[in-house]
């Protein structure tokens, strides 16, 4: 029987890559364990194993292909005695097997079906109500949630890269300008980056300004606020936020207190970065979203970019600005691709929200993946006839509560959207601010779209759950307009 | 003993006043300091020894609040260290930090004003007595979590490697502080990368009210960076000869670029942990038997009058002048007006440049 040969997944988050070489070609035998192809990601590159025995009947996907979504069918192998040219022509019919490294389960052919038919967004990995394919984002496809705000000159050219780039070129510009900016972490030298954020980094700074660490946050965490009180400008990277937990005191008492505590002597100009709140299937210990966490303490600022525009803006502005910053990243937004100004020095101000989308009826007010919710929903609110403002915050603290006031006044109505938890989160500070300072705007009750409370399951079905989804934002938002 | 030490068993014996009294014998063949260097050490010990006792009245009196951890005792381990170490290099330390910033040459003044929360402060008022900085005089703090200066100190000293400009971080911490995993964490980096730290364990013998053997598996804490190859020596850190001596070699290791060295200073704190200690866990007997037969000044001054012929009259001047410095520095804090109430809402954080 023919077996079709699938594209894996590198990693849960991976939704495509490229096909960057066939080792086999079409006829050339088939034992167990043969490498056929390699295939790479801008994160990382892996071999495709064979697990079934045969002869390559049909190469597919041709080598040098880009975008190839995870599990499209890239080549079909004839099993023993079986005719290969019939496998070859029959080989959508056949059973999908072998590739499947990533330790997901292939899918039946019904749903690979599915997943050919209407995209990435289809598959049972991501789901519909999961962030779009990283090529196609709400932001570029539809030209109604084009920005409104722009911060560059009209007729600025664009370029279209991925978050992960906008971030290195960030940091590669501002270690270009400024020889005391250096970046430490764990695997951030000469693995290039646990995500791949600092790739090349080591080859363009060298080991001196580039300095892979211990897995040790608590000690490395405090060593680089060390450096930043003597005047140095560390950009610290955690592998994720959940690990800066063992260097929360030195980013809270350390970092955030010392000037103050010195009467203005000693101020701490440090970025700590990494990517924040939940992946895909990494469980609690990796999920956990701390925005709300760093924005309750004074002394720090807290940014949450969504494109790669705001990401490469802010964290240039990150690394420039004399106190702590917190730049909270997320996984899944890496490998989304948004344009980003060709600017010499694009550098935004830390502090200020973006209207992302105009509306008249109800305001949304997100920031990083959650704006991936808010987007899709003011969408399909669009097409039922209410029109949402999409206010993306980007900086958590200190926080643009004047453009969110502004947009609800206008709107009498606000639904904030945030993966992290309910209790004391993002929404709450919203909900709180508003009743105080829009109560008599207020056509109804501030809602909140939130992670539920819940630590992060694993199972795919009880994640999904748990996150906040388009459908949620779609219901609140109708509710506070009595729809 | 050693062998008791080197099984990581506690040395019960340790804790009586003889055996404290014994592990702080002066070394017989100590090194010589000169007329001036024993009359240096002399006027700067005194200086803090003067500057704590006023500061415990003034807490008696209401004037100091919060907390207040007196130095006393320890005096000869930190001008030690200072007379081995050159301008530039850093220093950093925990809440044990006035006679830190006095021996790194920090006005009085601007200490007491801190610890009576006045304006004056070396942080305005807004630090009290575990955070007071200076960047001018390189001192780093005062920091009240036990530990957290072991990394900071350790990112100082990463600084100076950076910059290639041959200064030192010395970096202090108690016996207490030595348990914390983040010191490991630190020499570890610091080993690696041969950045230029001298930790200075001050094992005054109790964290709080802890003892050191009821608290540390190894005693010896000059062997607490044997796993990283971190080298280390116990010093007698109640005489301020020793001290500077092993500092001395200490610093010359960091500063060439071999990396961190360690140094336990044996010393004796006299005073309780901070003002509200109940003195529950030593007995009064080993307290005075530390200050009658090991005081760090006592020792100096008594040199100073046997060995190098110097004049009743001459040291009671120096005393004379120190009460005084010490006293305009309690007139000033007493005195000086709080912090304006707009002081609340500065500092927080910088106006970044355009």
């Amino acid at each position: 029987m023919a077996t079709d040969i699938l594209m894996p997944a590198l990693s849960p988050t991976m939704e495509e890559g490229k096909l960057s070489k066939w080792l086999k070609k079409e006829g050339d035998a088939i034992k167990s364990g043969d490498v056929l192809a390699e295939i790479e990601t801008d994160k990382a590159t892996m071999e495709v194993e064979a697990i079934d025995e045969g002869t390559l009947a049909k190469i597919l996907v041709a080598e040098g292909t880009e975008g190839v979504a995870v599990n499209t069918p890239i080549a079909i192998i004839a099993g023993e005695g079986e005719d290969v040219a019939a496998a070859a022509a029959g080989g959508a019919s056949s059973k999908p097997n072998g590739a499947d490294t990533g330790g997901q389960r292939a899918p039946t052919p019904t749903m690979q079906a599915e997943g050919m038919a209407s995209g990435p967004s289809a598959t049972a990995k991501t789901g519909d109500d999961k962030p779009a394919a990283p090529a196609a984002p709400a932001t570029i496809t539809n030209k109604a949630a084009e920005p409104v705000m722009e911060e560059f000159p009209a007729g600025t050219e664009m370029v279209t890269m991925t978050v992960r780039e906008a971030l290195r070129d960030a940091m590669a510009e501002e270690m270009r300008r400024d020889e005391d900016v250096f970046v430490m972490g764990e695997e951030v030298a000469e693995y290039q980056g646990a995500y791949k954020v600092t790739q090349n980094l080591l080859q363009e700074f060298g080991a001196r300004r580039v300095v892979d660490t211990p897995i040790t946050e608590h000690g490395f965490a405090g060593i680089g606020v060390g450096a930043a009180l003597s005047g140095l400008k560390p950009i610290v990277e955690f592998m994720t936020f959940n690990f800066a937990m063992q260097a929360i005191d030195h980013i809270i008492n350390s970092a955030a207190k010392t000037l103050y505590m010195s009467g203005g002597q000693l101020g701490c100009p440090i970025v700590f970065r990494g990517p924040n709140g939940a992946a895909a299937r990494v469980g609690a210990q990796h999920s956990h979203d701390y925005a709300a966490w760093y924005s309750n303490v004074p002394g720090l600022k807290v940014i949450a970019p969504y494109t790669a525009s705001d990401a490469k803006g802010l964290l240039k502005a990150a690394i420039r600005d004399p106190n702590p910053v917190i730049f909270l990243e997320n996984e899944i937004l890496y490998g989304q691709t948004f344009p980003v100004p060709k600017l010499d020095d694009f550098v935004l101000p830390i502090g200020k929200a973006r209207i992302h989308r105009t509306g008249k009826d109800v305001t949304i007010v997100s920031f990083a993946i959650g704006m991936t919710y808010a987007l899709k929903a003011a969408q399909i609110l669009a097409d039922q006839g209410i029109e949402a403002e999409v206010i993306d915050l980007r900086t958590i603290r200190p926080m643009d509560t004047e453009t969110v006031l502004a947009s609800v006044k206008k709107t009498g109505r606000c639904v904030t959207v945030e993966e992290g938890f309910p209790q004391s989160g993002i929404g709450a500070e919203i909900s709180a601010r508003l009743m105080v300072d829009a109560f008599d705007y207020l056509d109804a009750p501030v809602l909140r779209v939130t992670g539920k409370d819940v630590p992060m399951p694993y199972a795919a079905n009880l994640e999904k759950l748990a996150l906040p989804n388009v459908a949620e934002v779609v219901e609140a938002a109708k509710a506070v307009c009595y729809r | 003993m050693d062998a008791a030490k080197d099984a990581g068993q506690p040395n019960p014996a340790a804790e009586t006043p003889e055996a404290v009294a014994a592990e702080h014998q002066p070394a017989p063949n100590a090194p010589q300091f000169t007329r001036e260097e024993d009359l240096h050490a002399y006027h700067q010990m005194l200086l803090i020894r003067r500057f704590e006792e006023k500061a415990g009245q003034l807490y008696g009196m209401g004037l100091i609040g919060g907390f207040c951890h007196l130095y006393i005792g320890q005096e000869a381990v930190v001008i030690g260290m200072q007379m081995a170490s050159v301008d530039g290099d850093q220093v950093i330390t925990g809440y044990r930090d006035h006679g830190h910033m006095l021996a790194c040459g920090m006005d009085p003044k601007g200490v007491m004003a801190e610890l009576t929360g006045r304006r004056g402060g070396y942080s305005r008022g807004k630090g009290g007595s575990m955070h007071m900085f200076s960047r001018e005089k390189q001192f780093f703090g005062g920091h009240g979590i036990v530990g957290a200066q072991v990394s900071l100190g350790t990112g100082l000293g990463f600084a100076d490697a950076y910059r290639k400009n041959g200064k030192v971080s010395l970096t202090y911490m108690g016996d207490g502080a030595a348990n914390q995993g983040q010191v490991y964490e630190s020499f570890n980096m610091a080993q690696l990368w041969k950045l230029p730290v001298v930790y200075v364990i001050e094992n005054n013998r109790y964290a709080m009210g802890t003892s050191v053997a009821r608290a540390s598996a190894q005693t010896d804490f000059s062997r607490r960076g044997i796993s990283f190859g971190i080298p280390g020596e116990q010093v007698d850190g109640m005489d301020v000869r020793t001290v500077r001596e092993a500092a001395g070699r200490a610093i010359a290791h960091a500063r060439t670029g071999e990396g961190p060295y360690i140094l336990e200073m044996q010393t004796y704190r006299y005073r309780g942990h901070s003002m509200s200690d109940p003195a529950k866990y030593r007995t009064k007997d080993e307290v005075s038997k530390m200050r009658d037969e090991h005081d760090p000044i006592e020792m100096v001054r008594k040199r100073l009058i046997e060995l190098h012929g110097v004049a009743e009259a001459e040291l009671k001047a120096t005393d004379a002048k120190v009460r005084e410095t010490v006293n305009d520095a309690a007139e000033f804090a007493t005195h000086d007006p709080e912090p304006d109430p707009s002081e609340l809402w500065t500092d927080i954080l910088l106006e970044a440049r355009a």
